[in-house]
């Protein structure tokens, strides 16, 4: 509950049909100050702004900026947001609150172009810094691409992160790029640190490498049309990417899907989870020289592969949810194949960890490496595993659940200290109590339909389309306008592999959404990846990244 | 009826021209440098994993370093913030050198047909073999790595320079 802040602010504060607190940008500050120390909502799940010129109904003014906060139970959720002055553009920051808005505020300066004042370091995040514009703005061409000619040198954020630690000199320091095109990278992400021998003093990060105008493509197309889109955000999950998209438009419609699509989401999605993590461990494994686990690890994966491309048609981007259900119903003998994907998981693992879980070198090598403590991993927005690494059993699938999860039996992982070692001693538990939900879902698995039996969302039977009118206009009206959704702003998450992965969609009724934000998991983790390396050693800053399970395609969107 | 050395030596020699002799050799040492930025370089995981194996095709050795590669693989989506970093490592690598372009965005932007992504990276760097998918299965890569080995077994001759000078991308002044 909030009610300290509703009695605070009860003459500053109004609350929009969607249950949003509008309050004016000077009181901003202080009411989240307020709902952080009072009311206990430690967690900011996200920071974004709206821009409202092409929208279909007048707003008080042009931009707005939303933030998204959770309390301490993580079960309650408040959306605030605040029009700014549009001759200003300015609102106050509130990384002096929140380290996890450092990044979401540079993230909207950069797209928007909204200035956060008393901002430490309010530089483009994800455009190139020869950008010129802000991209999600509603006047900005989508396909008005810019050149650009050469890498930020990174200087400028170097040099007073090095003052800080007392470093005024430079001479005695090797300046380093790890990245972005580096096999230790996973991905394209650059690490930029300075040595004094083999001990990194100071690092910075640089991201937006794979930024792919997600939110700016959005825009531009149906609802089911963003789907694919959405596959190749986590693309270790993609499935797991197309249900928490699928769910956020439902919770829009206010859809309740068949129980059987539900229970097809969970084992599908559970399987992504699993397969999600194999790959994180499979990498940071080889990160540390284990190679033969990787062979361990991402064998069992191809079986998945092979099971997916028989049910969804694809390896990796699978497309597999629609608005309302799933695409196909399960094929003839996938119960079987589902056995054979879980036995081998279960040697996959077993090996790998035969390898591992005794070995001191291992051991060595993770166990108080790359620390964040609770508290810490909470304000610097951590979420799913690398936050129950560090000991807070948050899980949403617990906290909220959806689809079911309530009724199946199973325990979230926590680690204790929070190292390399938990974060991923914690994957390899989440494996096992995911195979776990998986064979519960298959013994319950319901008959019926598979997707919402609802003539303005799902698709009419093929039958009805080739023999009458109706069925033909209503297939083209779907196709061509889209599901039509309410006019709303709507926030929703699941548990991802990586941690809440939730999408906010502001609709203006039509079947193209006004703009999407997605909230990715591994954002928030990556921009606290320089605390983590600093004072640490070079070869560490390998594990410590990859055991974060950073993707680039979710990371920049 | 063997003639020359052949004739004095027997099946202990065997003479051919110098370069259908690097030719060969070549075909069957590749060292690919992985540029892999997104879902394509997942599949790239696959490809060189047990069930396809990419040394099967003698292309295992993978480099990180591009002076030591002769193969670039660009597997995924290039940005425009990216591009000028895929160029510097493409100059690093030393002749002869070939270019696989893997994947839907590498080859024309694929649906990020937006702000942020270079449309086709045959604007940046020339590429020699496009792949099409998105993600291409490994079939598809390997497939793309049969057709560098034709080219290299059908090179006229190793003192032809393959450089393309003609070459002027987008970021080339």
């Amino acid at each position: 509950m909030h009610e300290n802040f509703q009695e605070k602010f009860k003459d500053l504060y109004t609350k929009d049909s969607d249950g949003i607190y509008v309050l004016d940008k000077d009181d901003l500050h202080s009411a989240i100050k307020c709902l952080k120390d009072e009311d206990e909502f430690h967690f900011l799940v996200d920071v974004t702004a709206v821009d409202y010129s092409k929208y279909l109904y007048p707003k008080a003014s042009r931009f707005c900026v939303v933030y998204l906060l959770r309390n301490k139970d993580f079960k309650e959720i408040i959306t605030i947001k605040s029009f700014l002055d549009d001759q200003t553009l300015e609102i106050q920051s509130i990384t002096d609150l929140f380290q996890s808005s450092n990044w979401a505020e540079r993230e909207v300066w950069d797209q928007y172009g909204i200035k956060f004042l008393d901002h430490p370091n309010l530089k483009r995040v994800l455009n190139h810094q020869g950008f010129e514009g802000h991209p999600l703005r509603k006047d900005y061409p989508i396909i008005k691409g810019q050149i650009c000619n050469e890498t930020d040198d990174l200087m400028d954020e170097m040099i007073p992160r090095l003052a800080k630690k007392g470093y005024t000199k430079h001479d005695d320091l090797m300046f380093l790029n790890l990245g972005p095109a580096h096999p230790a990278s996973h991905g394209t992400i650059r690490t930029f640190v300075a040595l004094e021998g083999e001990t990194i003093v100071s690092a910075v990060t640089e991201i937006g490498y794979l930024h792919r105008g997600f939110e700016k493509s959005c825009e531009n197309h149906t609802y089911n049309q963003i789907i694919p889109y959405t596959d190749r955000l986590n693309y270790c999950s993609a499935i797991l990417n197309n249900i928490a998209f699928a769910h956020t438009v439902e919770g829009m419609l206010g859809l309740t899907l068949p129980d059987r699509a539900q229970f097809i989401r969970v084992i599908v999605g559970e399987l992504s989870r699993i397969i999600d993590h194999l790959v994180c461990l499979a990498a940071n494994l080889v990160d540390m020289g284990a190679l033969t686990n990787y062979w361990y690890l991402y064998n069992p994966r191809e079986t998945v592969y092979t099971l997916f491309s028989k049910l969804t048609g694809a390896r990796l981007t699978n497309s597999y949810m629609r608005i309302g259900g799933v695409a196909h119903d399960l094929y003839d003998g996938f119960e079987e194949d589902l056995n054979h994907c879980i036995k081998d998981i279960e040697k996959g693992m077993s090996d790998a960890l035969s390898l591992v879980e005794k070995n001191r070198i291992f051991h060595d090598r993770t166990q108080n490496i790359g620390v964040v403590s609770a508290a810490e991993a909470i304000n610097k927005g951590f979420s799913g595993p690398n936050l129950r690494a560090s000991g807070v059993a948050y899980d949403m699938r617990k906290t909220a659940p959806y689809n079911f999860y309530e009724s199946f039996d199973f325990d979230i992982a926590v680690g204790s200290v929070g190292d390399v070692y938990d974060r991923l001693m914690v994957r390899f538990e989440e494996i096992r109590q995911s195979i776990s939900i998986i064979k519960q879902a298959m013994n319950k698995l319901p008959s019926g339909d598979i997707i919402v039996n609802d003539r303005a969302v799902s698709l009419p039977a093929k039958n009805d389309v080739y023999n009458s009118i109706e069925g033909v206009m209503n297939h083209f009206k779907i196709i061509t306008d889209g599901v039509k959704v309410p006019t709303k702003e709507y926030y929703r998450a699941i548990e991802g592999a990586n941690g809440e992965l939730g999408f906010y969609i502001v609709s203006d009724g039509t079947g193209t959404p006004y703009k999407v934000k997605v909230r990715p998991p591994c954002f928030a983790p990556m921009s606290a990846l320089p605390e983590m390396l600093e004072g640490g050693m070079i070869a560490d800053s390998v594990i410590s990244l990859g055991s974060l399970n950073i993707i680039a395609g979710e990371l920049d969107r | 009826m063997a003639v020359g050395a052949e004739a004095i030596f027997g099946d202990s020699v065997i003479t051919t021209k110098l370069d259908s002799a690097i030719g060969w050799a070549r075909e069957s040492s590749m060292w690919p440098y992985i540029f892999g930025t997104a879902c394509c370089a997942i599949e790239f995981m696959s490809v060189a994993s047990s069930k396809f194996d990419i040394s099967r095709f003698g292309a295992e050795v993978v480099r990180f370093s591009p002076r030591q590669a002769d193969l670039m693989i660009v597997a995924g989506t290039i940005s425009y913030k990216q591009a000028p970093v895929l160029k510097r490592i493409y100059d690093q690598m030393t002749e002869p050198k070939w270019v696989i372009s893997m994947g839907a965005c590498a080859c024309s932007g694929g649906f990020y047909d937006n702000y942020t992504t270079v449309q086709g990276i045959d604007s940046i760097i020339p590429v020699d073999v496009y792949v099409a998918g998105c993600p291409p299965r490994p079939e598809a890569l390997l497939n793309a790595l049969a057709e560098i080995q034709k080219q290299q077994l059908k090179e006229e001759s190793i003192l032809k320079d393959r450089v393309n000078t003609e070459f002027k991308g987008e970021l080339d002044a």
